[in-house]
C-alpha cells in the first residue's frame, strides 16, 4: 500500500519533470527539472531495495553530471532562446509511442513465458551495498577494472578537449619559464583566448 | 493494488519515449545531451525493477555500470561540444551538415 | 594391325593439326607436303588392312569409352569389315591425289595453310564416319564432315556468294542430321544399343512400324547428305568452294556418306521393301531431274555437279531396290572418274583464269593435251562405255532394275543414260574442240604443272580398268553384304539389252559432237532457244532455289525481325533497364537520408529501432503461436 502510493507519486513527479526537460525552450528550466528528475529516480532506486544503486544515483548523476551541464551551460550562449524549427510534431509524437509499446512488448515476452533463472540470487540476510560490494568484486572484476581505466581516458580527454595553453607541456619547461609565463601581454591573451 | 514489474516497465517505456522524443525534437546540442540522459536513465530503471522481481543481482550491477559510462560520455561530449563551439560559435544542429551524403 | 588401323584413322588428323599451325602465317609448302604424306601413310595403312581383309578377317577396336551413364554405354570404337575397307580405299585414293594436286592448284592463294588443314580435316572425319562401329560415331564424323565442307566451301569467305553457299550447305545437312537424330534415338529406345552388330542382331525382333520409322529417318539424315530431293540445292551451289574441295567432296566422299549409310544398314532395309521402294523411285527421279538441269547449264563445275546428283541417284536406285553390292561398286567406280572430271575440269579454270563459261572455250585441245585426254576418258568412263569402269557398274545397276521387275526405273535410268552421254560430251566439246572463243576474252592458256597431271594419272587408271576388280570385290563383300547375283535368264534378252544401252549411249554422244563442237559464238540470252520455256525452266533448275527462297527464308527472315525488334528489344532488354532504373531509382530517393541534418538523422535512426523491435516482436509472436 505504502509502496503503491509511492510509486505512484514518484512516477507522475518523474513524468512531468522529463517532459519539461524536453518540452521548454528555455536551458535554465530544462537543466533544472532534469536534476529533480534525476533525485526522484534515485528514489525508485530506494523503493527497489537498491539502496547502493540510489546512493550513486544521487552522488554521480544529479551531483557530478548535472554539475557539468551546469557549467556547460554556463559556458554557452543561453540568453537566446534556441528556435526550433518545427517540422513535423505529429510524426515526432507517433514514432515515441510506437518505440514505448515495442519496448514494453519485448520486456513483457520474456516475463510471460516464465523461464528464467537467476544467475546472482539476491540473499535476504545480507545488505544491499555488502552484496553488490561481493559480486562487483568477485564475478564483475574485469568490467570494474576497465571502467575504471575508461573513467580515467574520460578525464583525460576532457581537460585536452577543454582546456587553454594546451600545446605547452609543463614538465618539459626550466623553472624559469614558468614562472615568467604568466607575464602575457593583452594580445597573447586575446589570441589564446579564441582560437 | 500492488505494484508489479509491469508497472516498472510501463514506467520505463514511458520515460524511454520522452526521453526519444525528446532526442528527435531538440536542436541545440546541448538540450540534446539532456534528452541522451533521460534515455539512459529510463533503462535504468528498467533493469533495477528486474532485478528486483526476478531476485537477480546482475540488474543492478548493469545499471551501475550504465551509470560510470554515463558519466564519462558526458564529459567527452561536453568537451567536444565546446571545441565546437569555440570553432564556430553556435550550437544549433542545423547547422552542422558538413558531413553531408 | 591395330596399329594400321589407328595409323590409317589418325594419320589425315596429324596432318591437320600440323598444317592448322600455320593458318596464320603466309603459305609454307610444308604444310602441302606434310599433309600430302601423312595421307600417303593412311592410303598404305589401308591398302595393308585391305590386303588382310581379303585373307577373311576383320579388325574390331573398342579405342576408349565416350559414354557410360546409367544404361548408356557408347564407345569410340572402330571395325575395319569388307564393306568399310572398300571405303577407306576410295577415300584414301582420292584424298591423297586431291592433296597433291591442290599443293599445285593453291599455289597462288594466300590461304594454303589453311586449305591443308580444312582438307586434312575433312578426311579424318570422313575416316571416322567410314570406320566407325555404332551410330553415334558414325553421326560424330557425319557433323565432322559437315563441318569441315562448311570450311572448304566457304574457303573463299571474303566473297559473299561463298560464304552463303557455306551456309546454305551446312543448314541443309543440319536438317537431314534431325531426321537422322530421330532415327538414331529411335534405334536406341527399341533396342537398347548402338553398336552395329546389336543393332542388326536386334532389329529383326521389332515392330515393322518401329522398322519402317527408323528406316525413314535414317534415309532422311542421308538425303540431306548425299543432297537427294529435295534437299539437293546445296549440291550446285557448293561449287563455288575451291575445285580440290568439289573433287574430294562433292564427287567422292561427303556425298556418297548417305549411300555407305544406307549399305551399311542394310539389315535394317532389308525388312522393309517398301521404304526400299520409295528410295529407289526417289533416286530415279533426282537421276532424271539433275540430268535434265545439266543439259542447258553453262557453268562447267555446275555440269559436273549436277551429274554427281544423278549418279548418287543410280546409287541409290541399286541400293533400294536390295543390291547393296552394286551400289557400293557403282560408289567406287564412280569416286574415281568423277574426281578425274573436277580436277580436269580445275585445270582448265586455271588455264582460263577462273572462267567457267564452255562456251566461252573451245579449242583448248591444242594447248592442254594432257587435261584434254584425261577428260575425255573420264567422260566416256561416266557414260558408261565398255570397258571402261561405269560400264561395268550402270550397266548393272540397269540389270538390277530389269531383274526385279521395276520396268519404270529402268526406263528412266536408261532415258538417264543417254542424257548423261549428252551432256558430258557436250561439255568436252564444248571445251576442247572448236573455235578458240577464248581469244575474244583475251585469255592465254597454258597445261598445268606437270606434277599435277601426274597426280591425276592414278585416278585416270583406276577410272579404266576398275572394271576388272569386279570379281574380286564381289568375293570380298558378299562376307558382309547379301550377295544376290542378277542374272538375266535368257541370253537373248541380255545381249539384245547390253548393245542396245550401249548403241544408245553411243549415239547420244555423237549427237552432242555434231551439234557442239563445231560452236563458234557465244550465246547471248537472244536466241530462240533460250528464250523458250522449256530452256528457262531448265536454266533456274525448275525454279525451286527461288521457291524455297520465298516460302523458307523470307517469312523466317521476317520472323526473326518480330523476334528481334519486338521481343529482343521491347521486353528482354526493356526488362533488364527496367530493373538497373528501378535500382538506380530508389539510390537517388533514399539519397535524402544523409543529408548532414544529425536531427533529421535521429529521427531516421528511431525509425529504424521502431522497425526493428516490431520485426522482433512479430517473430517472437510468430514462433509462439505457430509452432516450435
Amino acid at each position: 500500500m505504502f509502496e503503491a502510493i509511492a510509486f505512484y507519486l514518484f512516477a507522475a513527479l518523474t513524468i512531468v519533470m522529463f517532459t519539461i526537460t524536453v518540452m521548454t525552450s528555455q536551458a535554465l528550466y530544462a537543466i533544472t527539472a532534469m536534476a529533480a528528475g534525476m533525485i526522484f529516480i534515485s528514489a525508485f532506486f530506494f523503493i527497489l531495495g537498491a539502496d547502493f544503486l540510489g546512493a550513486i544515483q544521487i552522488i554521480v548523476y544529479t551531483g557530478a553530471v548535472m554539475a557539468l551541464y551546469a557549467f556547460g551551460m554556463m559556458f554557452f550562449d543561453t540568453t537566446r532562446d534556441v528556435v526550433e524549427k518545427r517540422t513535423n510534431p505529429q510524426i515526432v509524437f507517433v514514432l515515441g509511442v510506437l518505440a514505448a509499446v515495442m519496448v514494453v512488448a519485448i520486456f513483457v515476452a520474456p516475463i510471460v513465458s516464465n523461464n528464467i533463472q537467476a544467475l546472482y540470487p539476491i540473499q535476504e540476510n545480507i545488505g544491499n551495498s555488502q552484496a553488490v560490494g561481493m559480486v562487483l568484486f568477485t564475478k564483475y572484476l574485469v568490467p570494474f577494472e576497465v571502467a575504471a581505466v575508461m573513467l580515467l581516458v574520460a578525464m583525460i580527454g576532457g581537460i585536452i578537449l577543454a582546456g587553454k595553453k594546451m600545446d605547452k607541456s609543463l614538465t618539459l619547461m626550466a623553472e624559469e619559464e614558468i614562472t615568467t609565463m604568466d607575464d602575457m601581454t593583452e594580445e597573447e591573451a586575446q589570441a589564446g583566448g579564441h582560437h | 493494488m500492488e505494484v508489479t514489474l509491469t508497472h516498472y516497465l510501463v514506467l520505463s517505456s514511458i520515460l524511454f519515449a520522452i526521453g526519444l522524443i525528446g532526442v528527435m525534437r531538440r536542436k541545440n546540442l546541448l538540450m540534446l545531451f539532456f534528452a541522451t540522459e533521460i534515455l539512459l536513465n529510463a533503462t535504468n530503471i528498467g533493469f533495477a525493477a528486474i532485478s528486483h522481481y526476478i531476485g537477480d543481482l546482475s540488474g543492478q550491477m548493469f545499471a551501475f555500470f550504465i551509470i560510470a559510462i554515463a558519466a564519462s560520455e558526458v564529459a567527452i561530449g561536453l568537451g567536444l561540444l565546446i571545441v565546437w563551439y569555440k570553432r564556430t560559435g553556435k550550437i544549433d544542429l542545423d547547422q552542422m551538415n558538413s558531413m553531408r551524403g | 594391325m591395330e596399329l594400321y588401323l589407328y595409323i590409317a584413322l589418325f594419320a589425315p588428323l596429324v596432318g591437320s593439326l600440323f598444317s592448322a599451325l600455320f593458318t596464320a602465317t603466309p603459305k609454307a609448302s610444308i604444310t602441302g607436303y606434310i599433309a600430302s604424306g601423312l595421307l600417303f601413310t593412311s592410303f598404305v595403312s589401308s591398302a595393308i588392312l585391305l590386303n588382310y581383309v581379303m585373307g577373311g578377317h576383320t579388325v574390331h577396336v573398342e579405342m576408349m569409352t565416350w559414354m557410360a551413364t546409367g544404361d548408356l554405354y557408347i564407345p569410340f570404337g572402330f571395325v575395319v569389315d569388307q564393306v568399310s575397307v572398300v571405303m577407306m580405299m576410295v577415300v584414301t585414293i582420292v584424298s591423297t591425289v586431291v592433296h597433291v594436286y591442290s599443293i599445285g592448284y593453291m599455289d597462288h592463294d594466300k590461304g594454303f595453310n589453311r586449305f591443308f588443314a580444312w582438307l586434312s580435316a575433312f578426311v579424318f572425319s570422313m575416316m571416322v564416319l567410314v570406320m566407325s562401329d555404332n551410330f553415334a560415331g558414325l553421326f560424330i564424323g557425319w557433323e565432322g564432315v559437315g563441318l569441315c565442307s562448311w570450311g572448304l566451301i566457304g574457303f573463299w569467305y571474303h566473297k559473299e556468294s561463298a560464304t552463303w553457299a557455306a551456309n546454305e550447305a551446312f543448314i541443309m545437312n543440319r536438317i537431314a542430321d534431325l531426321g537422322m537424330l530421330i532415327g538414331i534415338f529411335l534405334i536406341y529406345w527399341n533396342v537398347g544399343s548402338l553398336q552395329y552388330d546389336v543393332v542388326f542382331a536386334e532389329v529383326g525382333n521389332l515392330q515393322p512400324v518401329i522398322i519402317t520409322w527408323i528406316g525413314i529417318f535414317l534415309f532422311i539424315g542421308a538425303m540431306g547428305k548425299s543432297a537427294q530431293f529435295p534437299l539437293h540445292t546445296w549440291l550446285a551451289d557448293a561449287m563455288e568452294g575451291p575445285t580440290p574441295v568439289s573433287a574430294l567432296i562433292h564427287a567422292a566422299t561427303m556425298v556418297t556418306a548417305g549411300v555407305y549409310l544406307v549399305v551399311r544398314a542394310n539389315p535394317i532395309y532389308d525388312l522393309i521393301p517398301n521404304v526400299g521402294i520409295f528410295i529407289a523411285s526417289l533416286g530415279a527421279f533426282v537421276a532424271l531431274f539433275a540430268a535434265s538441269m545439266a543439259l542447258v547449264n553453262r557453268d562447267m563445275k555446275r555440269i559436273i555437279a549436277y551429274s554427281t546428283l544423278s549418279q548418287l541417284g543410280y546409287m541409290f536406285v541399286a541400293a533400294g531396290l536390295g543390291a547393296y553390292w552394286v551400289a557400293l561398286f557403282h560408289l567406287m567406280a564412280h569416286a574415281f572418274f568423277k574426281a578425274l572430271l573436277f580436277l580436269g575440269a580445275g585445270n582448265v579454270m586455271h588455264a582460263m583464269h577462273d572462267e567457267l563459261d564452255p562456251f566461252k572455250m573451245g579449242g583448248l585441245r591444242k594447248v592442254m593435251k594432257g587435261t584434254f585426254v584425261m577428260m575425255t576418258l573420264a567422260s566416256v568412263a561416266l557414260a558408261g562405255i565398255y570397258p571402261f569402269a561405269g560400264f561395268f557398274s550402270k550397266d548393272l545397276i540397269l540389270e538390277v532394275g530389269f531383274v526385279e521387275h521395276h520396268y519404270v526405273i529402268y526406263t528412266v535410268l536408261l532415258l538417264t543414260a543417254g542424257l548423261t552421254a549428252f551432256y558430258s560430251f557436250r561439255l568436252v566439246a564444248l571445251i576442247f574442240h572448236g573455235e578458240e572463243r577464248y581469244k575474244l576474252f583475251g585469255i592465254h592458256p597454258h597445261e598445268a604443272y606437270k606434277f599435277m597431271l601426274v597426280a591425276m594419272s592414278p585416278l585416270l587408271v583406276l577410272a579404266i580398268i576398275a572394271g576388272s576388280f569386279k570379281m574380286t570385290y564381289y568375293q570380298l563383300v558378299i562376307n558382309l553384304l547379301p550377295s544376290t547375283q542378277y542374272h538375266i535368264h535368257s541370253a537373248t534378252t541380255f545381249w539384245i539389252m547390253t548393245i542396245g544401252t550401249q548403241l544408245f549411249v553411243i549415239l547420244a554422244i555423237l549427237f552432242a559432237y555434231k551439234k557442239y563442237s563445231n560452236w563458234n559464238s557465244v550465246p547471248d540470252g537472244t536466241s530462240k532457244m533460250e528464250k523458250s520455256f522449256g530452256y528457262k525452266l531448265l536454266w533456274n533448275q525448275y525454279y525451286i532455289p527461288k521457291i524455297y527462297d520465298e516460302v523458307f527464308s523470307k517469312p523466317y527472315l521476317e520472323l526473326s525481325k518480330i523476334a528481334w525488334k519486338q521481343i529482343d528489344l521491347k521486353i528482354v532488354d526493356a526488362t533488364v533497364d527496367a530493373i538497373a532504373n528501378a535500382i538506380y531509382k530508389t539510390g537517388e530517393n533514399t539519397r535524402d537520408i544523409q543529408n548532414g541534418n544529425l536531427s533529421s538523422m535521429l529521427r531516421w535512426m528511431v525509425v529504424g529501432l521502431v522497425v526493428l523491435m516490431t520485426l522482433a516482436v512479430a517473430f517472437n509472436v510468430g514462433y509462439n503461436v505457430f509452432g516450435a
